[in-house]
Parts: C-alpha cells; sequence; structure tokens
C-alpha cells in the first residue's frame, strides 16, 4: 500500500471528499474530521503561501501575508517527509487536490491533472445530483479513481 | 470530446424557451430564468474547460475574453466569436457571434421583441469567470433575431477577488 489519503477542497476551504487507503491514526486522538481537514488545509495553503514568498526566480512574487489570486506565484506541487509524500495540485478554479504516498512515489502532477479531467469532470461534475461547492460521495467517483490508482500501480 | 447533434441542443433549448415563455408569461422573468439557468451551467462549465483546455492563469481581461471567445466557443458550441470594441480603459468589450447555433430555425414573433433568446449565454459567461473569481457582467445588445445585423454579447469586468483564507483563528 502506497497510498494513503487523499482529499478535494472547494475554493472556499470545504473539504468535498475524503478518501482513506490507510492511516494508522487520525490527526489528533479523539479530533473530528472536520479538525483534520482544517489541519490540512493550514498545511497546504501556509506552503503555497510561503513557496511563493521564498521564491528565488519571481519578479512579481507575492508579498507574505497579502491575498493571493488563484493561480498567482509559483505553483507549490509537493513535499517529500522521512514516512510520506505529500502531492498537490490546485486548478485555475481553486479546487485543489491533496494526495499522500508513499516517499518514494515520482511526481504526481500530471496524475492529479488527470483526476480533474476525466473522474472528477465526468463522474462529479457531470452528475445531476452535484451542488457545486458542496460536498459528495459518488460511488462512481470512488470506483474511478481506485481503478486509475490500480492502473498507475499505486494500489494494489 | 463528446458531442451531440447540433439540431437535438438547438430544438431541445428552443422548447425550454418556449416552456418559460408559457410558465412565467413575462418576457423580463423569462430573460432573468434563462440567465440563470446559464449561470448554474456555467459553474459547472468551468472545470470541464479548464481541464480539457489546460488553462493556466490569464495575465489580463482581454486575454480572458479572448479566451472565451476562442476556445470556450469553440469547445462547447463550435463556434467562434470575435472580440471588438474594447473600452479605453480595458474593462468592457464585445463578443461577437458569427454564428448562433442555439438559434437555428428560430423566429421571434412581434409580441416577444423583449426576449433576449440566447441569454444563458449570458449566465454561463457570467457564472464560469466567478469560479475563476472574476466578477463580471454580461448581457446582450445586439440580436441577429431581432432583425439586427449581427449577434453582440457586451461583457463587462466588474472585479477580481484574491483569495482569501477561509478560517478564523477561533474557529
Amino acid at each position: 500500500m502506497v497510498c494513503f489519503t487523499f482529499y478535494i477542497f472547494n475554493r472556499k476551504g470545504v473539504c468535498q471528499y475524503y478518501h482513506e487507503w490507510s492511516r494508522s491514526k487520525p490527526s489528533r486522538e479523539g479530533g473530528s474530521k472536520q479538525e483534520d481537514f482544517k489541519l490540512m488545509f493550514g498545511l497546504f495553503w501556509s506552503m503555497k503561501t510561503f513557496s511563493a514568498a521564498m521564491d528565488p526566480k519571481g519578479t512579481s512574487k507575492p508579498q507574505v501575508g497579502v491575498p493571493m489570486r488563484a493561480g498567482q506565484g509559483c505553483a507549490f506541487r509537493s513535499f517529500r517527509t522521512d514516512k510520506y509524500k505529500l502531492h498537490f495540485m490546485e486548478s485555475p478554479s481553486g479546487i485543489k487536490f491533496v494526495l499522500t504516498t508513499d516517499p518514494s512515489v515520482g511526481d504526481m502532477t500530471t496524475a492529479l491533472h488527470h483526476i480533474y479531467s476525466v473522474p472528477f469532470v465526468n463522474q462529479v461534475l457531470k452528475n445531476p445530483l452535484y451542488v457545486p461547492g458542496e460536498p459528495f460521495l459518488f460511488e462512481s467517483f470512488a470506483s474511478a479513481l481506485n481503478k486509475y490508482m490500480r492502473t498507475l500501480g499505486l494500489l494494489t | 470530446m463528446e458531442t451531440i447533434n447540433a439540431e437535438i441542443l438547438t430544438l431541445t433549448y428552443g422548447s425550454i424557451v418556449r416552456q418559460l415563455i408559457s410558465d412565467y408569461e413575462d418576457v423580463d422573468e423569462v430573460n432573468k430564468q434563462l440567465e440563470k439557468m446559464g449561470y448554474n451551467i456555467g459553474q459547472r462549465l468551468i472545470d470541464e474547460y479548464l481541464a480539457r483546455s489546460k488553462t493556466t492563469s490569464c495575465s489580463d481581461f482581454k486575454e480572458v475574453a479572448e479566451r472565451i471567445a476562442h476556445v470556450g466557443f469553440r469547445m462547447f458550441l463550435n463556434t467562434s466569436a470575435r472580440v471588438a470594441a474594447w473600452a479605453p480603459d480595458g474593462r468592457s468589450c464585445s463578443l461577437i457571434l458569427e454564428d448562433n447555433p442555439l438559434t437555428d430555425f428560430v423566429e421571434l414573433p412581434e409580441q416577444l421583441r423583449g426576449l433576449s433568446y440566447s441569454n444563458i449565454l449570458c449566465g454561463v459567461i457570467r457564472g464560469a469567470l466567478e469560479m475563476v473569481n472574476i466578477d463580471a457582467e454580461c448581457s446582450f445588445v445586439r440580436d441577429s433575431l431581432r432583425g439586427d445585423d449581427a449577434t453582440e454579447l457586451r461583457l463587462t469586468f466588474v472585479a477580481a477577488a484574491p483569495e482569501a483564507y477561509p478560517y478564523k483563528d477561533d474557529d
């Protein structure tokens, strides 16, 4: 098992979808899912703003603490620790895809873009039951996601 | 990309408009409802557009208008539009539709002169732009159905909002 968790956040910071393949402990014992989502959101939000502010190449980089437009500054993609790797992709419409995997996994930017452009568009956006911006739980999306992760060889 | 027969779209859209007219019996209300339907479509359609066109961020509103006219209309309506008549401050422009597939087979009767038959398009553009943090207004200025020589949409930029951290410290 090399994939651990998967999150989709909307542009307002609401976690629309969460999937757990393998996770031995929650972020805080007895804490709620909402708390975990908020921590995750804060983590990549800060990574995004700090990495944009520290960009040594950018000429018009945003300052720390100044709100950014979606897509402004350099794009944060992943970070790696000795135990896991976190992959991040944000669409220009502000939908954020987060995947945690084993640290040995390579670049997942194109894979996350594929999840956005195929299963998310076809199984979620075109689903009449989907309300834009609201959390969803569609069996068809979950199976498309699992199938795709399997073709990548990240799930057994 | 999956496509459907253009005539099915045209005829289905026509029957929706017809139904709205008999339901609301008021042309202004019908225009409003069409815009609202388009707005809801636009909110979903933007992600399909972004995912398929692999668009990255646009540098200014001129680029936004060009992309809508050339990529957006081509992708979803298989037609293309021309961007013209920029205001001197660059905040509003016209999209001129060479061919509007929604209005094939349509004749507008005299008593419905006030109807913006394709008002759904204005809603789609507004809804889609709102999802990329651009507030814009869109309306019909000329419509070939009303006897004008072209179909022209006026697109006006209102504001672009930055992303804000959605949580407060105490919650």
